[in-house]
């Protein structure tokens, strides 16, 4: 922890725009394919979501609002009665495999006891009730996942270290079957696999999660599980001997129950943005387990290779990071990594252990890439924050779409953050979609033309 | 049997508000906002004017709407003061009138409006208290929206909004015995209720401006947007009120009727009956003073002739031959209560198409709806659920939909072609291009976007009637290469499908390349991310 001396660490007011916690479930519902997400809210937290989500409102999406009345409020009626109404409603609905009840800043405030309720109606219906409360009292936007996670980490089946059962072989049975297809005249120099017991907790994208599960799989750490996982009733075994590691900077939470409840081992990595994370998030995984990680550096070296022209666009440029969305420490890493210059990092909070080895990681490519430390601002004020924007006039400010617009009026180039949440960063492979993003509005100035043929002009005869 | 069964849906929509008190209600979509919207909405279109929420992080949802929809070049005029742990446990104490000061001191607005939220709404703090304190330190005008989030929602909530600091303002100047109360020397008017982010509201007045100036009419103000408050003085000396919209702008021009005297208009200006009605109402305001003041009377008959005729398409539309294929087509229409009774006017009346049903989802003004409506469709429906509309058009499988974008959806599902005619807003109904929805401009667009909505669904079908344009099934989409000897893993394949459908194509393809090119026979996963990672390379 030493390294962090020099960093420059401030907390401002909290007056700061981001999206409210409750729009987790816009993710989490496609990503847990059999939950529903019930959001216990009045008519605001319902605007929100209807407005923030754009068209998956009109998809038939798997989540829905409680919405109180002033009866609830006034406590006229009975929560339990009303809550076990509609979840029945759902379940004659969708049938779904869980309910996930999203606790909000009403359920907060009449001290609704919904994780009281939960087992009761559990038992009634049949179906598992997860009570997570992610809300704008004490949590800002992507931290939603994170107390979903950390719900969900209490389901998880306890796992034996002695443990011969047919949970196990499934799961070695299972790699292996992976290990014949894959390895069949592949490119790529194939090990064989050792045991492990390593579990990755974050949700991602399926395929984002496969490859991240290659990666691993090259170094001879196969994943054992992931929390979350495609489907409920896949969730991952946890306990003793098992080693946990985080793909987002945003689930202290999670890490602090999967350690402290479920006994689990924290592996603390960079987090693998961009292919300087990945690359060392892979290191460490590897130094975990006593594996000398091969081929990594050639690896990393390809992607900055590939990726020239993109990088190219943005060195020398300098960035500033509004914050909202807690990406922000790895992002501007990897930034900086590209050769930019980073005046502030806003952050909406600062977890300093949970991110410890990505703070060193920032420290050090700074040192490397002989720029500046930038200033790490936790809960930042917006408006003091705009006038240090004029001060400073970066090239670009990584911002909500509050400000974006009006930025773009005053000829600041912006890149809107919430786009970082829903793309595909993680990874080798999606270094570019980051590069993608982050060029964008310095690319449509025109005057760049990417250094690949575009597809439609690829003949097959060539 | 129409109005027995109209009278039933009135009734129940009643019974509904009522019961709706009592009940949790499982909901997905609404139509209308929650009630602090709609103060915002006020708020920032006044000029200088700056909204403070009293809301948890996250509740300022509104700048981004506003920001994005209205492509907004200034910073929206609204902050919170956030509530959090520490104010759930010790009060907000001196945290919001900090709040006040030091947005007082930063920009200078000359009022400030603090909004409570449903958070407020249970936490019950004394906000008037903070407003007394702040207003002491601070040299803008504070002032509390009194409005309750249990009990109204975005529109009313504008509604109330707005003639709370209407009254505000004239009860103050008045004090300051600045009030100007002398009728201008030319005829004018006030337009009431134009604010962000409307539907179409930007476009509506710039019409409506140019209507009334070729009238003869001259704009007083237009209140909320764009209009700085200590000009609210003046408003009492236009001649009359115009009120375009039925959702914002009513209590404050009765306030204004009631406490000055001034007439307003309320029927809207949309499509060519209405627009025609409108001026005839105008000239006989106007020449209750006339005489008087201008020594003449008005007269708008040939005015009304000639835009009828030569400005707007309209009425000649709807005799041309195009029309006449309309004739006795069904239609649904949906949306806030100005716009579905417009447009259902301009159907049945102006069109001669069949309005099977028409609806609005607002229930506060459930009543004066039914009238509007009264006989000109069979059916009327008003409802906050869309799932009853939806459901309703499924049912009657109209030829075209009128509604808000949720019906545009719905109708996408069941494949009939919906114009979007009302609020809930989308980008989409923000085109830079002028698209106004009132007076004689307003008719022409509202004919292109009834036709070509109509036009839309047919087109759709005629193809098929003669068994589709491509009878040989050749899919001329497909991206797929020679694909040779190359064959695709299963556990490949399967996460191909995973990718979405519109870039899955060129992902097959993309891969299949880079496996030629590398005399790769068989391509798992690895080949996929491989290729992923190389499409960026000069190949």
């Amino acid at each position: 922890m030493k390294t962090l001396d020099t960093l420059a660490f401030e907390c401002e007011t909290g007056n700061y725009h981001t999206f409210c916690p409750i729009s987790c479930v816009a993710w989490l519902y496609q990503k847990i394919e059999d939950s529903f997400f019930l959001v216990v809210g009045t008519k605001t937290c319902g605007y929100f979501l209807q407005n923030a989500l754009g068209v998956t409102i009109f998809a038939e999406p798997r989540y829905a609002m409680a919405e109180l009345e002033e009866g609830d409020i006034s406590a006229n009626l009975n929560d339990q009665q009303e809550l076990e109404k509609i979840c029945l409603n759902i379940k004659n609905d969708r049938n779904p495999s869980v309910i996930f009840w999203i606790g909000t800043c009403t359920t907060e405030i009449i001290k609704m006891d919904l994780e009281g309720i939960a087992p009761i109606l559990e038992k009634r219906l049949g179906i598992p009730i997860i009570v997570a409360r992610a809300n704008g009292l004490d949590y800002a936007f992507t931290q939603g996942e994170d107390t979903v996670l950390a719900a969900m980490a209490h389901r998880c089946p306890e796992y034996r270290h002695d443990e011969t059962g047919e949970k196990e072989l499934g799961i070695i049975k299972h790699l292996v079957i992976i290990n014949n297809n894959s390895t069949n005249k592949s490119i790529f120099k194939k090990e064989g696999l050792t045991r492990s017991n390593l579990v990755l907790f974050g949700s991602l994208p399926s395929s984002v999660a496969s490859q991240l599960n290659l990666e691993s799989r090259r170094q001879s750490v196969p994943v054992s599980g992931w929390l979350p996982s495609q489907r409920y009733n896949e969730l991952p075994s946890l306990g003793e001997g098992i080693y946990v590691c985080g793909v987002n900077p945003f689930l202290s939470r999670t890490a602090t129950t999967l350690m402290r409840r479920r006994k689990c081992q924290l592996v603390g990595a960079p987090f693998p943005i961009g292919p300087d994370g990945t690359r060392s998030w892979i290191e460490k995984i590897c130094s975990i387990f006593n594996l000398k990680p091969e081929g990594l550096e050639e690896r990393e070296n390809q992607i900055w290779k590939q990726n020239k022209d993109y990088i190219e666009i943005i060195r020398g440029k300098s960035a500033f990071f509004m914050g909202d969305n807690l990406l922000e420490i790895s992002l501007a890493r990897f930034f900086i990594r590209c050769g930019m210059i980073v005046y502030e990092i806003g952050i909406p909070y600062m977890d300093r252990r949970y991110q410890s080895a990505e703070l060193s990681f920032l420290q050090h490519t700074c040192e490397k890439m002989k720029k500046l430390s930038p200033r790490i601002v936790e809960k930042p004020d917006n408006y003091s924050q705009v006038q240090r924007i004029h001060e400073l006039k970066p090239h670009l400010a990584i911002t909500g779409m509050a400000h974006a617009n009006p930025l773009e009026a005053r000829n600041i180039d912006t890149k809107w953050s919430v786009e970082f949440t829903f793309a595909q960063i993680h990874g080798f492979s999606n270094a570019r979609d980051i590069l993608e993003l982050v060029t964008r509005p310095l690319r449509r100035k025109g005057g760049f033309t990417p250094n690949y043929r575009s597809l439609s002009k690829q003949a097959l005869g060539n | 049997m129409t109005t027995s069964y109209m009278q039933q849906q009135i009734y129940s929509g009643c019974e509904t508000t009522n019961q709706q008190n009592q009940i949790t209600k499982l909901a997905y979509w609404m139509y209308a906002g929650p009630a602090h919207i709609g103060t915002l909405r006020v708020a920032s279109s006044f000029r200088n004017v700056h909204a403070i929420m009293h809301a948890p992080l996250g509740d300022d949802h509104f700048n981004v709407m506003r920001s994005m929809l209205e492509r907004e070049r200034d910073f929206t005029p609204v902050t919170a003061s956030v509530v959090d742990r520490h104010v759930l446990a010790r009060g907000s104490r001196d945290k919001v009138v900090n709040n006040i000061s030091r947005k007082d001191e930063e920009q200078r607005p000359d009022s400030i409006v603090l909004t409570p939220t449903c958070t407020s709404s249970i936490l019950q703090e004394d906000l008037q208290n903070f407003v007394d304190r702040a207003s002491l330190y601070s040299e803008s005008d504070v002032i509390l929206a009194d409005v309750n989030h249990y009990r109204v929602n975005e529109l009313q909530a504008s509604d109330k909004t707005l003639d709370q600091i209407v009254r505000h303002f004239l009860n103050k100047a008045r004090e300051e015995g600045i009030l100007n109360r002398s009728l201008t020397d030319t005829p004018s008017a006030n337009i009431i209720g134009i604010s962000t982010p409307g539907f179409h509201n930007q476009h509506d007045c710039r019409e409506l401006k140019r209507l009334l100036g070729e009238l003869g009419i001259s704009i007083n103000q237009i209140i909320p947007e764009g209009e700085f408050l200590r000009n609210l003085k003046d408003l009492p000396r236009a001649w009359f009120n115009i009120v375009p919209y039925r959702e914002m702008g009513l209590m404050a021009a009765a306030f204004l009727e009631k406490e000055y005297g001034m007439p307003f208009l309320s029927k809207p200006p949309i499509g060519l009956l209405n627009t025609a009605a409108f001026i005839a109402r105008i000239e006989k305001l106007v020449n209750l003073w006339a005489s008087a003041l201008l020594g003449k009377q008005l007269n708008y008959e040939l005015y009304i002739e000639n835009q009828t005729k030569f400005v707007s398409q309209a009425a000649w539309f709807s005799k041309s031959i195009d029309c006449q294929n309309l004739a006795g087509k069904e239609a649904a229409v949906s949306g806030d209560a100005t716009h579905a009774a417009s447009i259902t006017k301009i159907l049945v009346k102006e069109m001669g198409i069949r309005v099977s049903c028409s609806g609005t989802y607002c229930k506060h003004d459930a009543e004066r709806f039914n009238e509007q409506v009264q006989g000109l469709c069979d059916e009327v429906i008003i409802t906050e659920d869309h799932t009853k509309i939806g459901n309703m058009i499924a049912r009657i499988e109209p030829s075209a939909i009128f509604g808000t974008q949720m019906e545009r959806h719905t109708g996408k599902r069941i494949d009939i072609p919906c114009g979007v005619i009302s609020s809930p807003v989308h980008i989409q109904n923000f085109p830079p291009g002028y698209r106004p929805f009132l007076g004689y401009e307003g008719t022409n667009q509202i004919s292109d976007l009834i036709y070509n909505s109509f036009h839309l669904g047919m087109e759709d079908h005629s193809p098929d009637v003669f068994g589709g344009h491509d009878t040989k099934g050749v899919n001329t989409k497909s991206l797929s290469v020679n694909r040779g000897d190359i064959d695709w893993a299963a556990e490949a394949e399967s996460e191909l499908r995973k990718i979405p459908g519109f870039v899955r194509g060129k992902i097959r393809r993309n891969t299949e390349v880079f496996a030629k090119e590398n005399n790769i026979s068989k391509i798992t996963m690895d080949v996929m991310y491989a290729a992923k990672e190389k499409s960026s390379l000069q190949v």
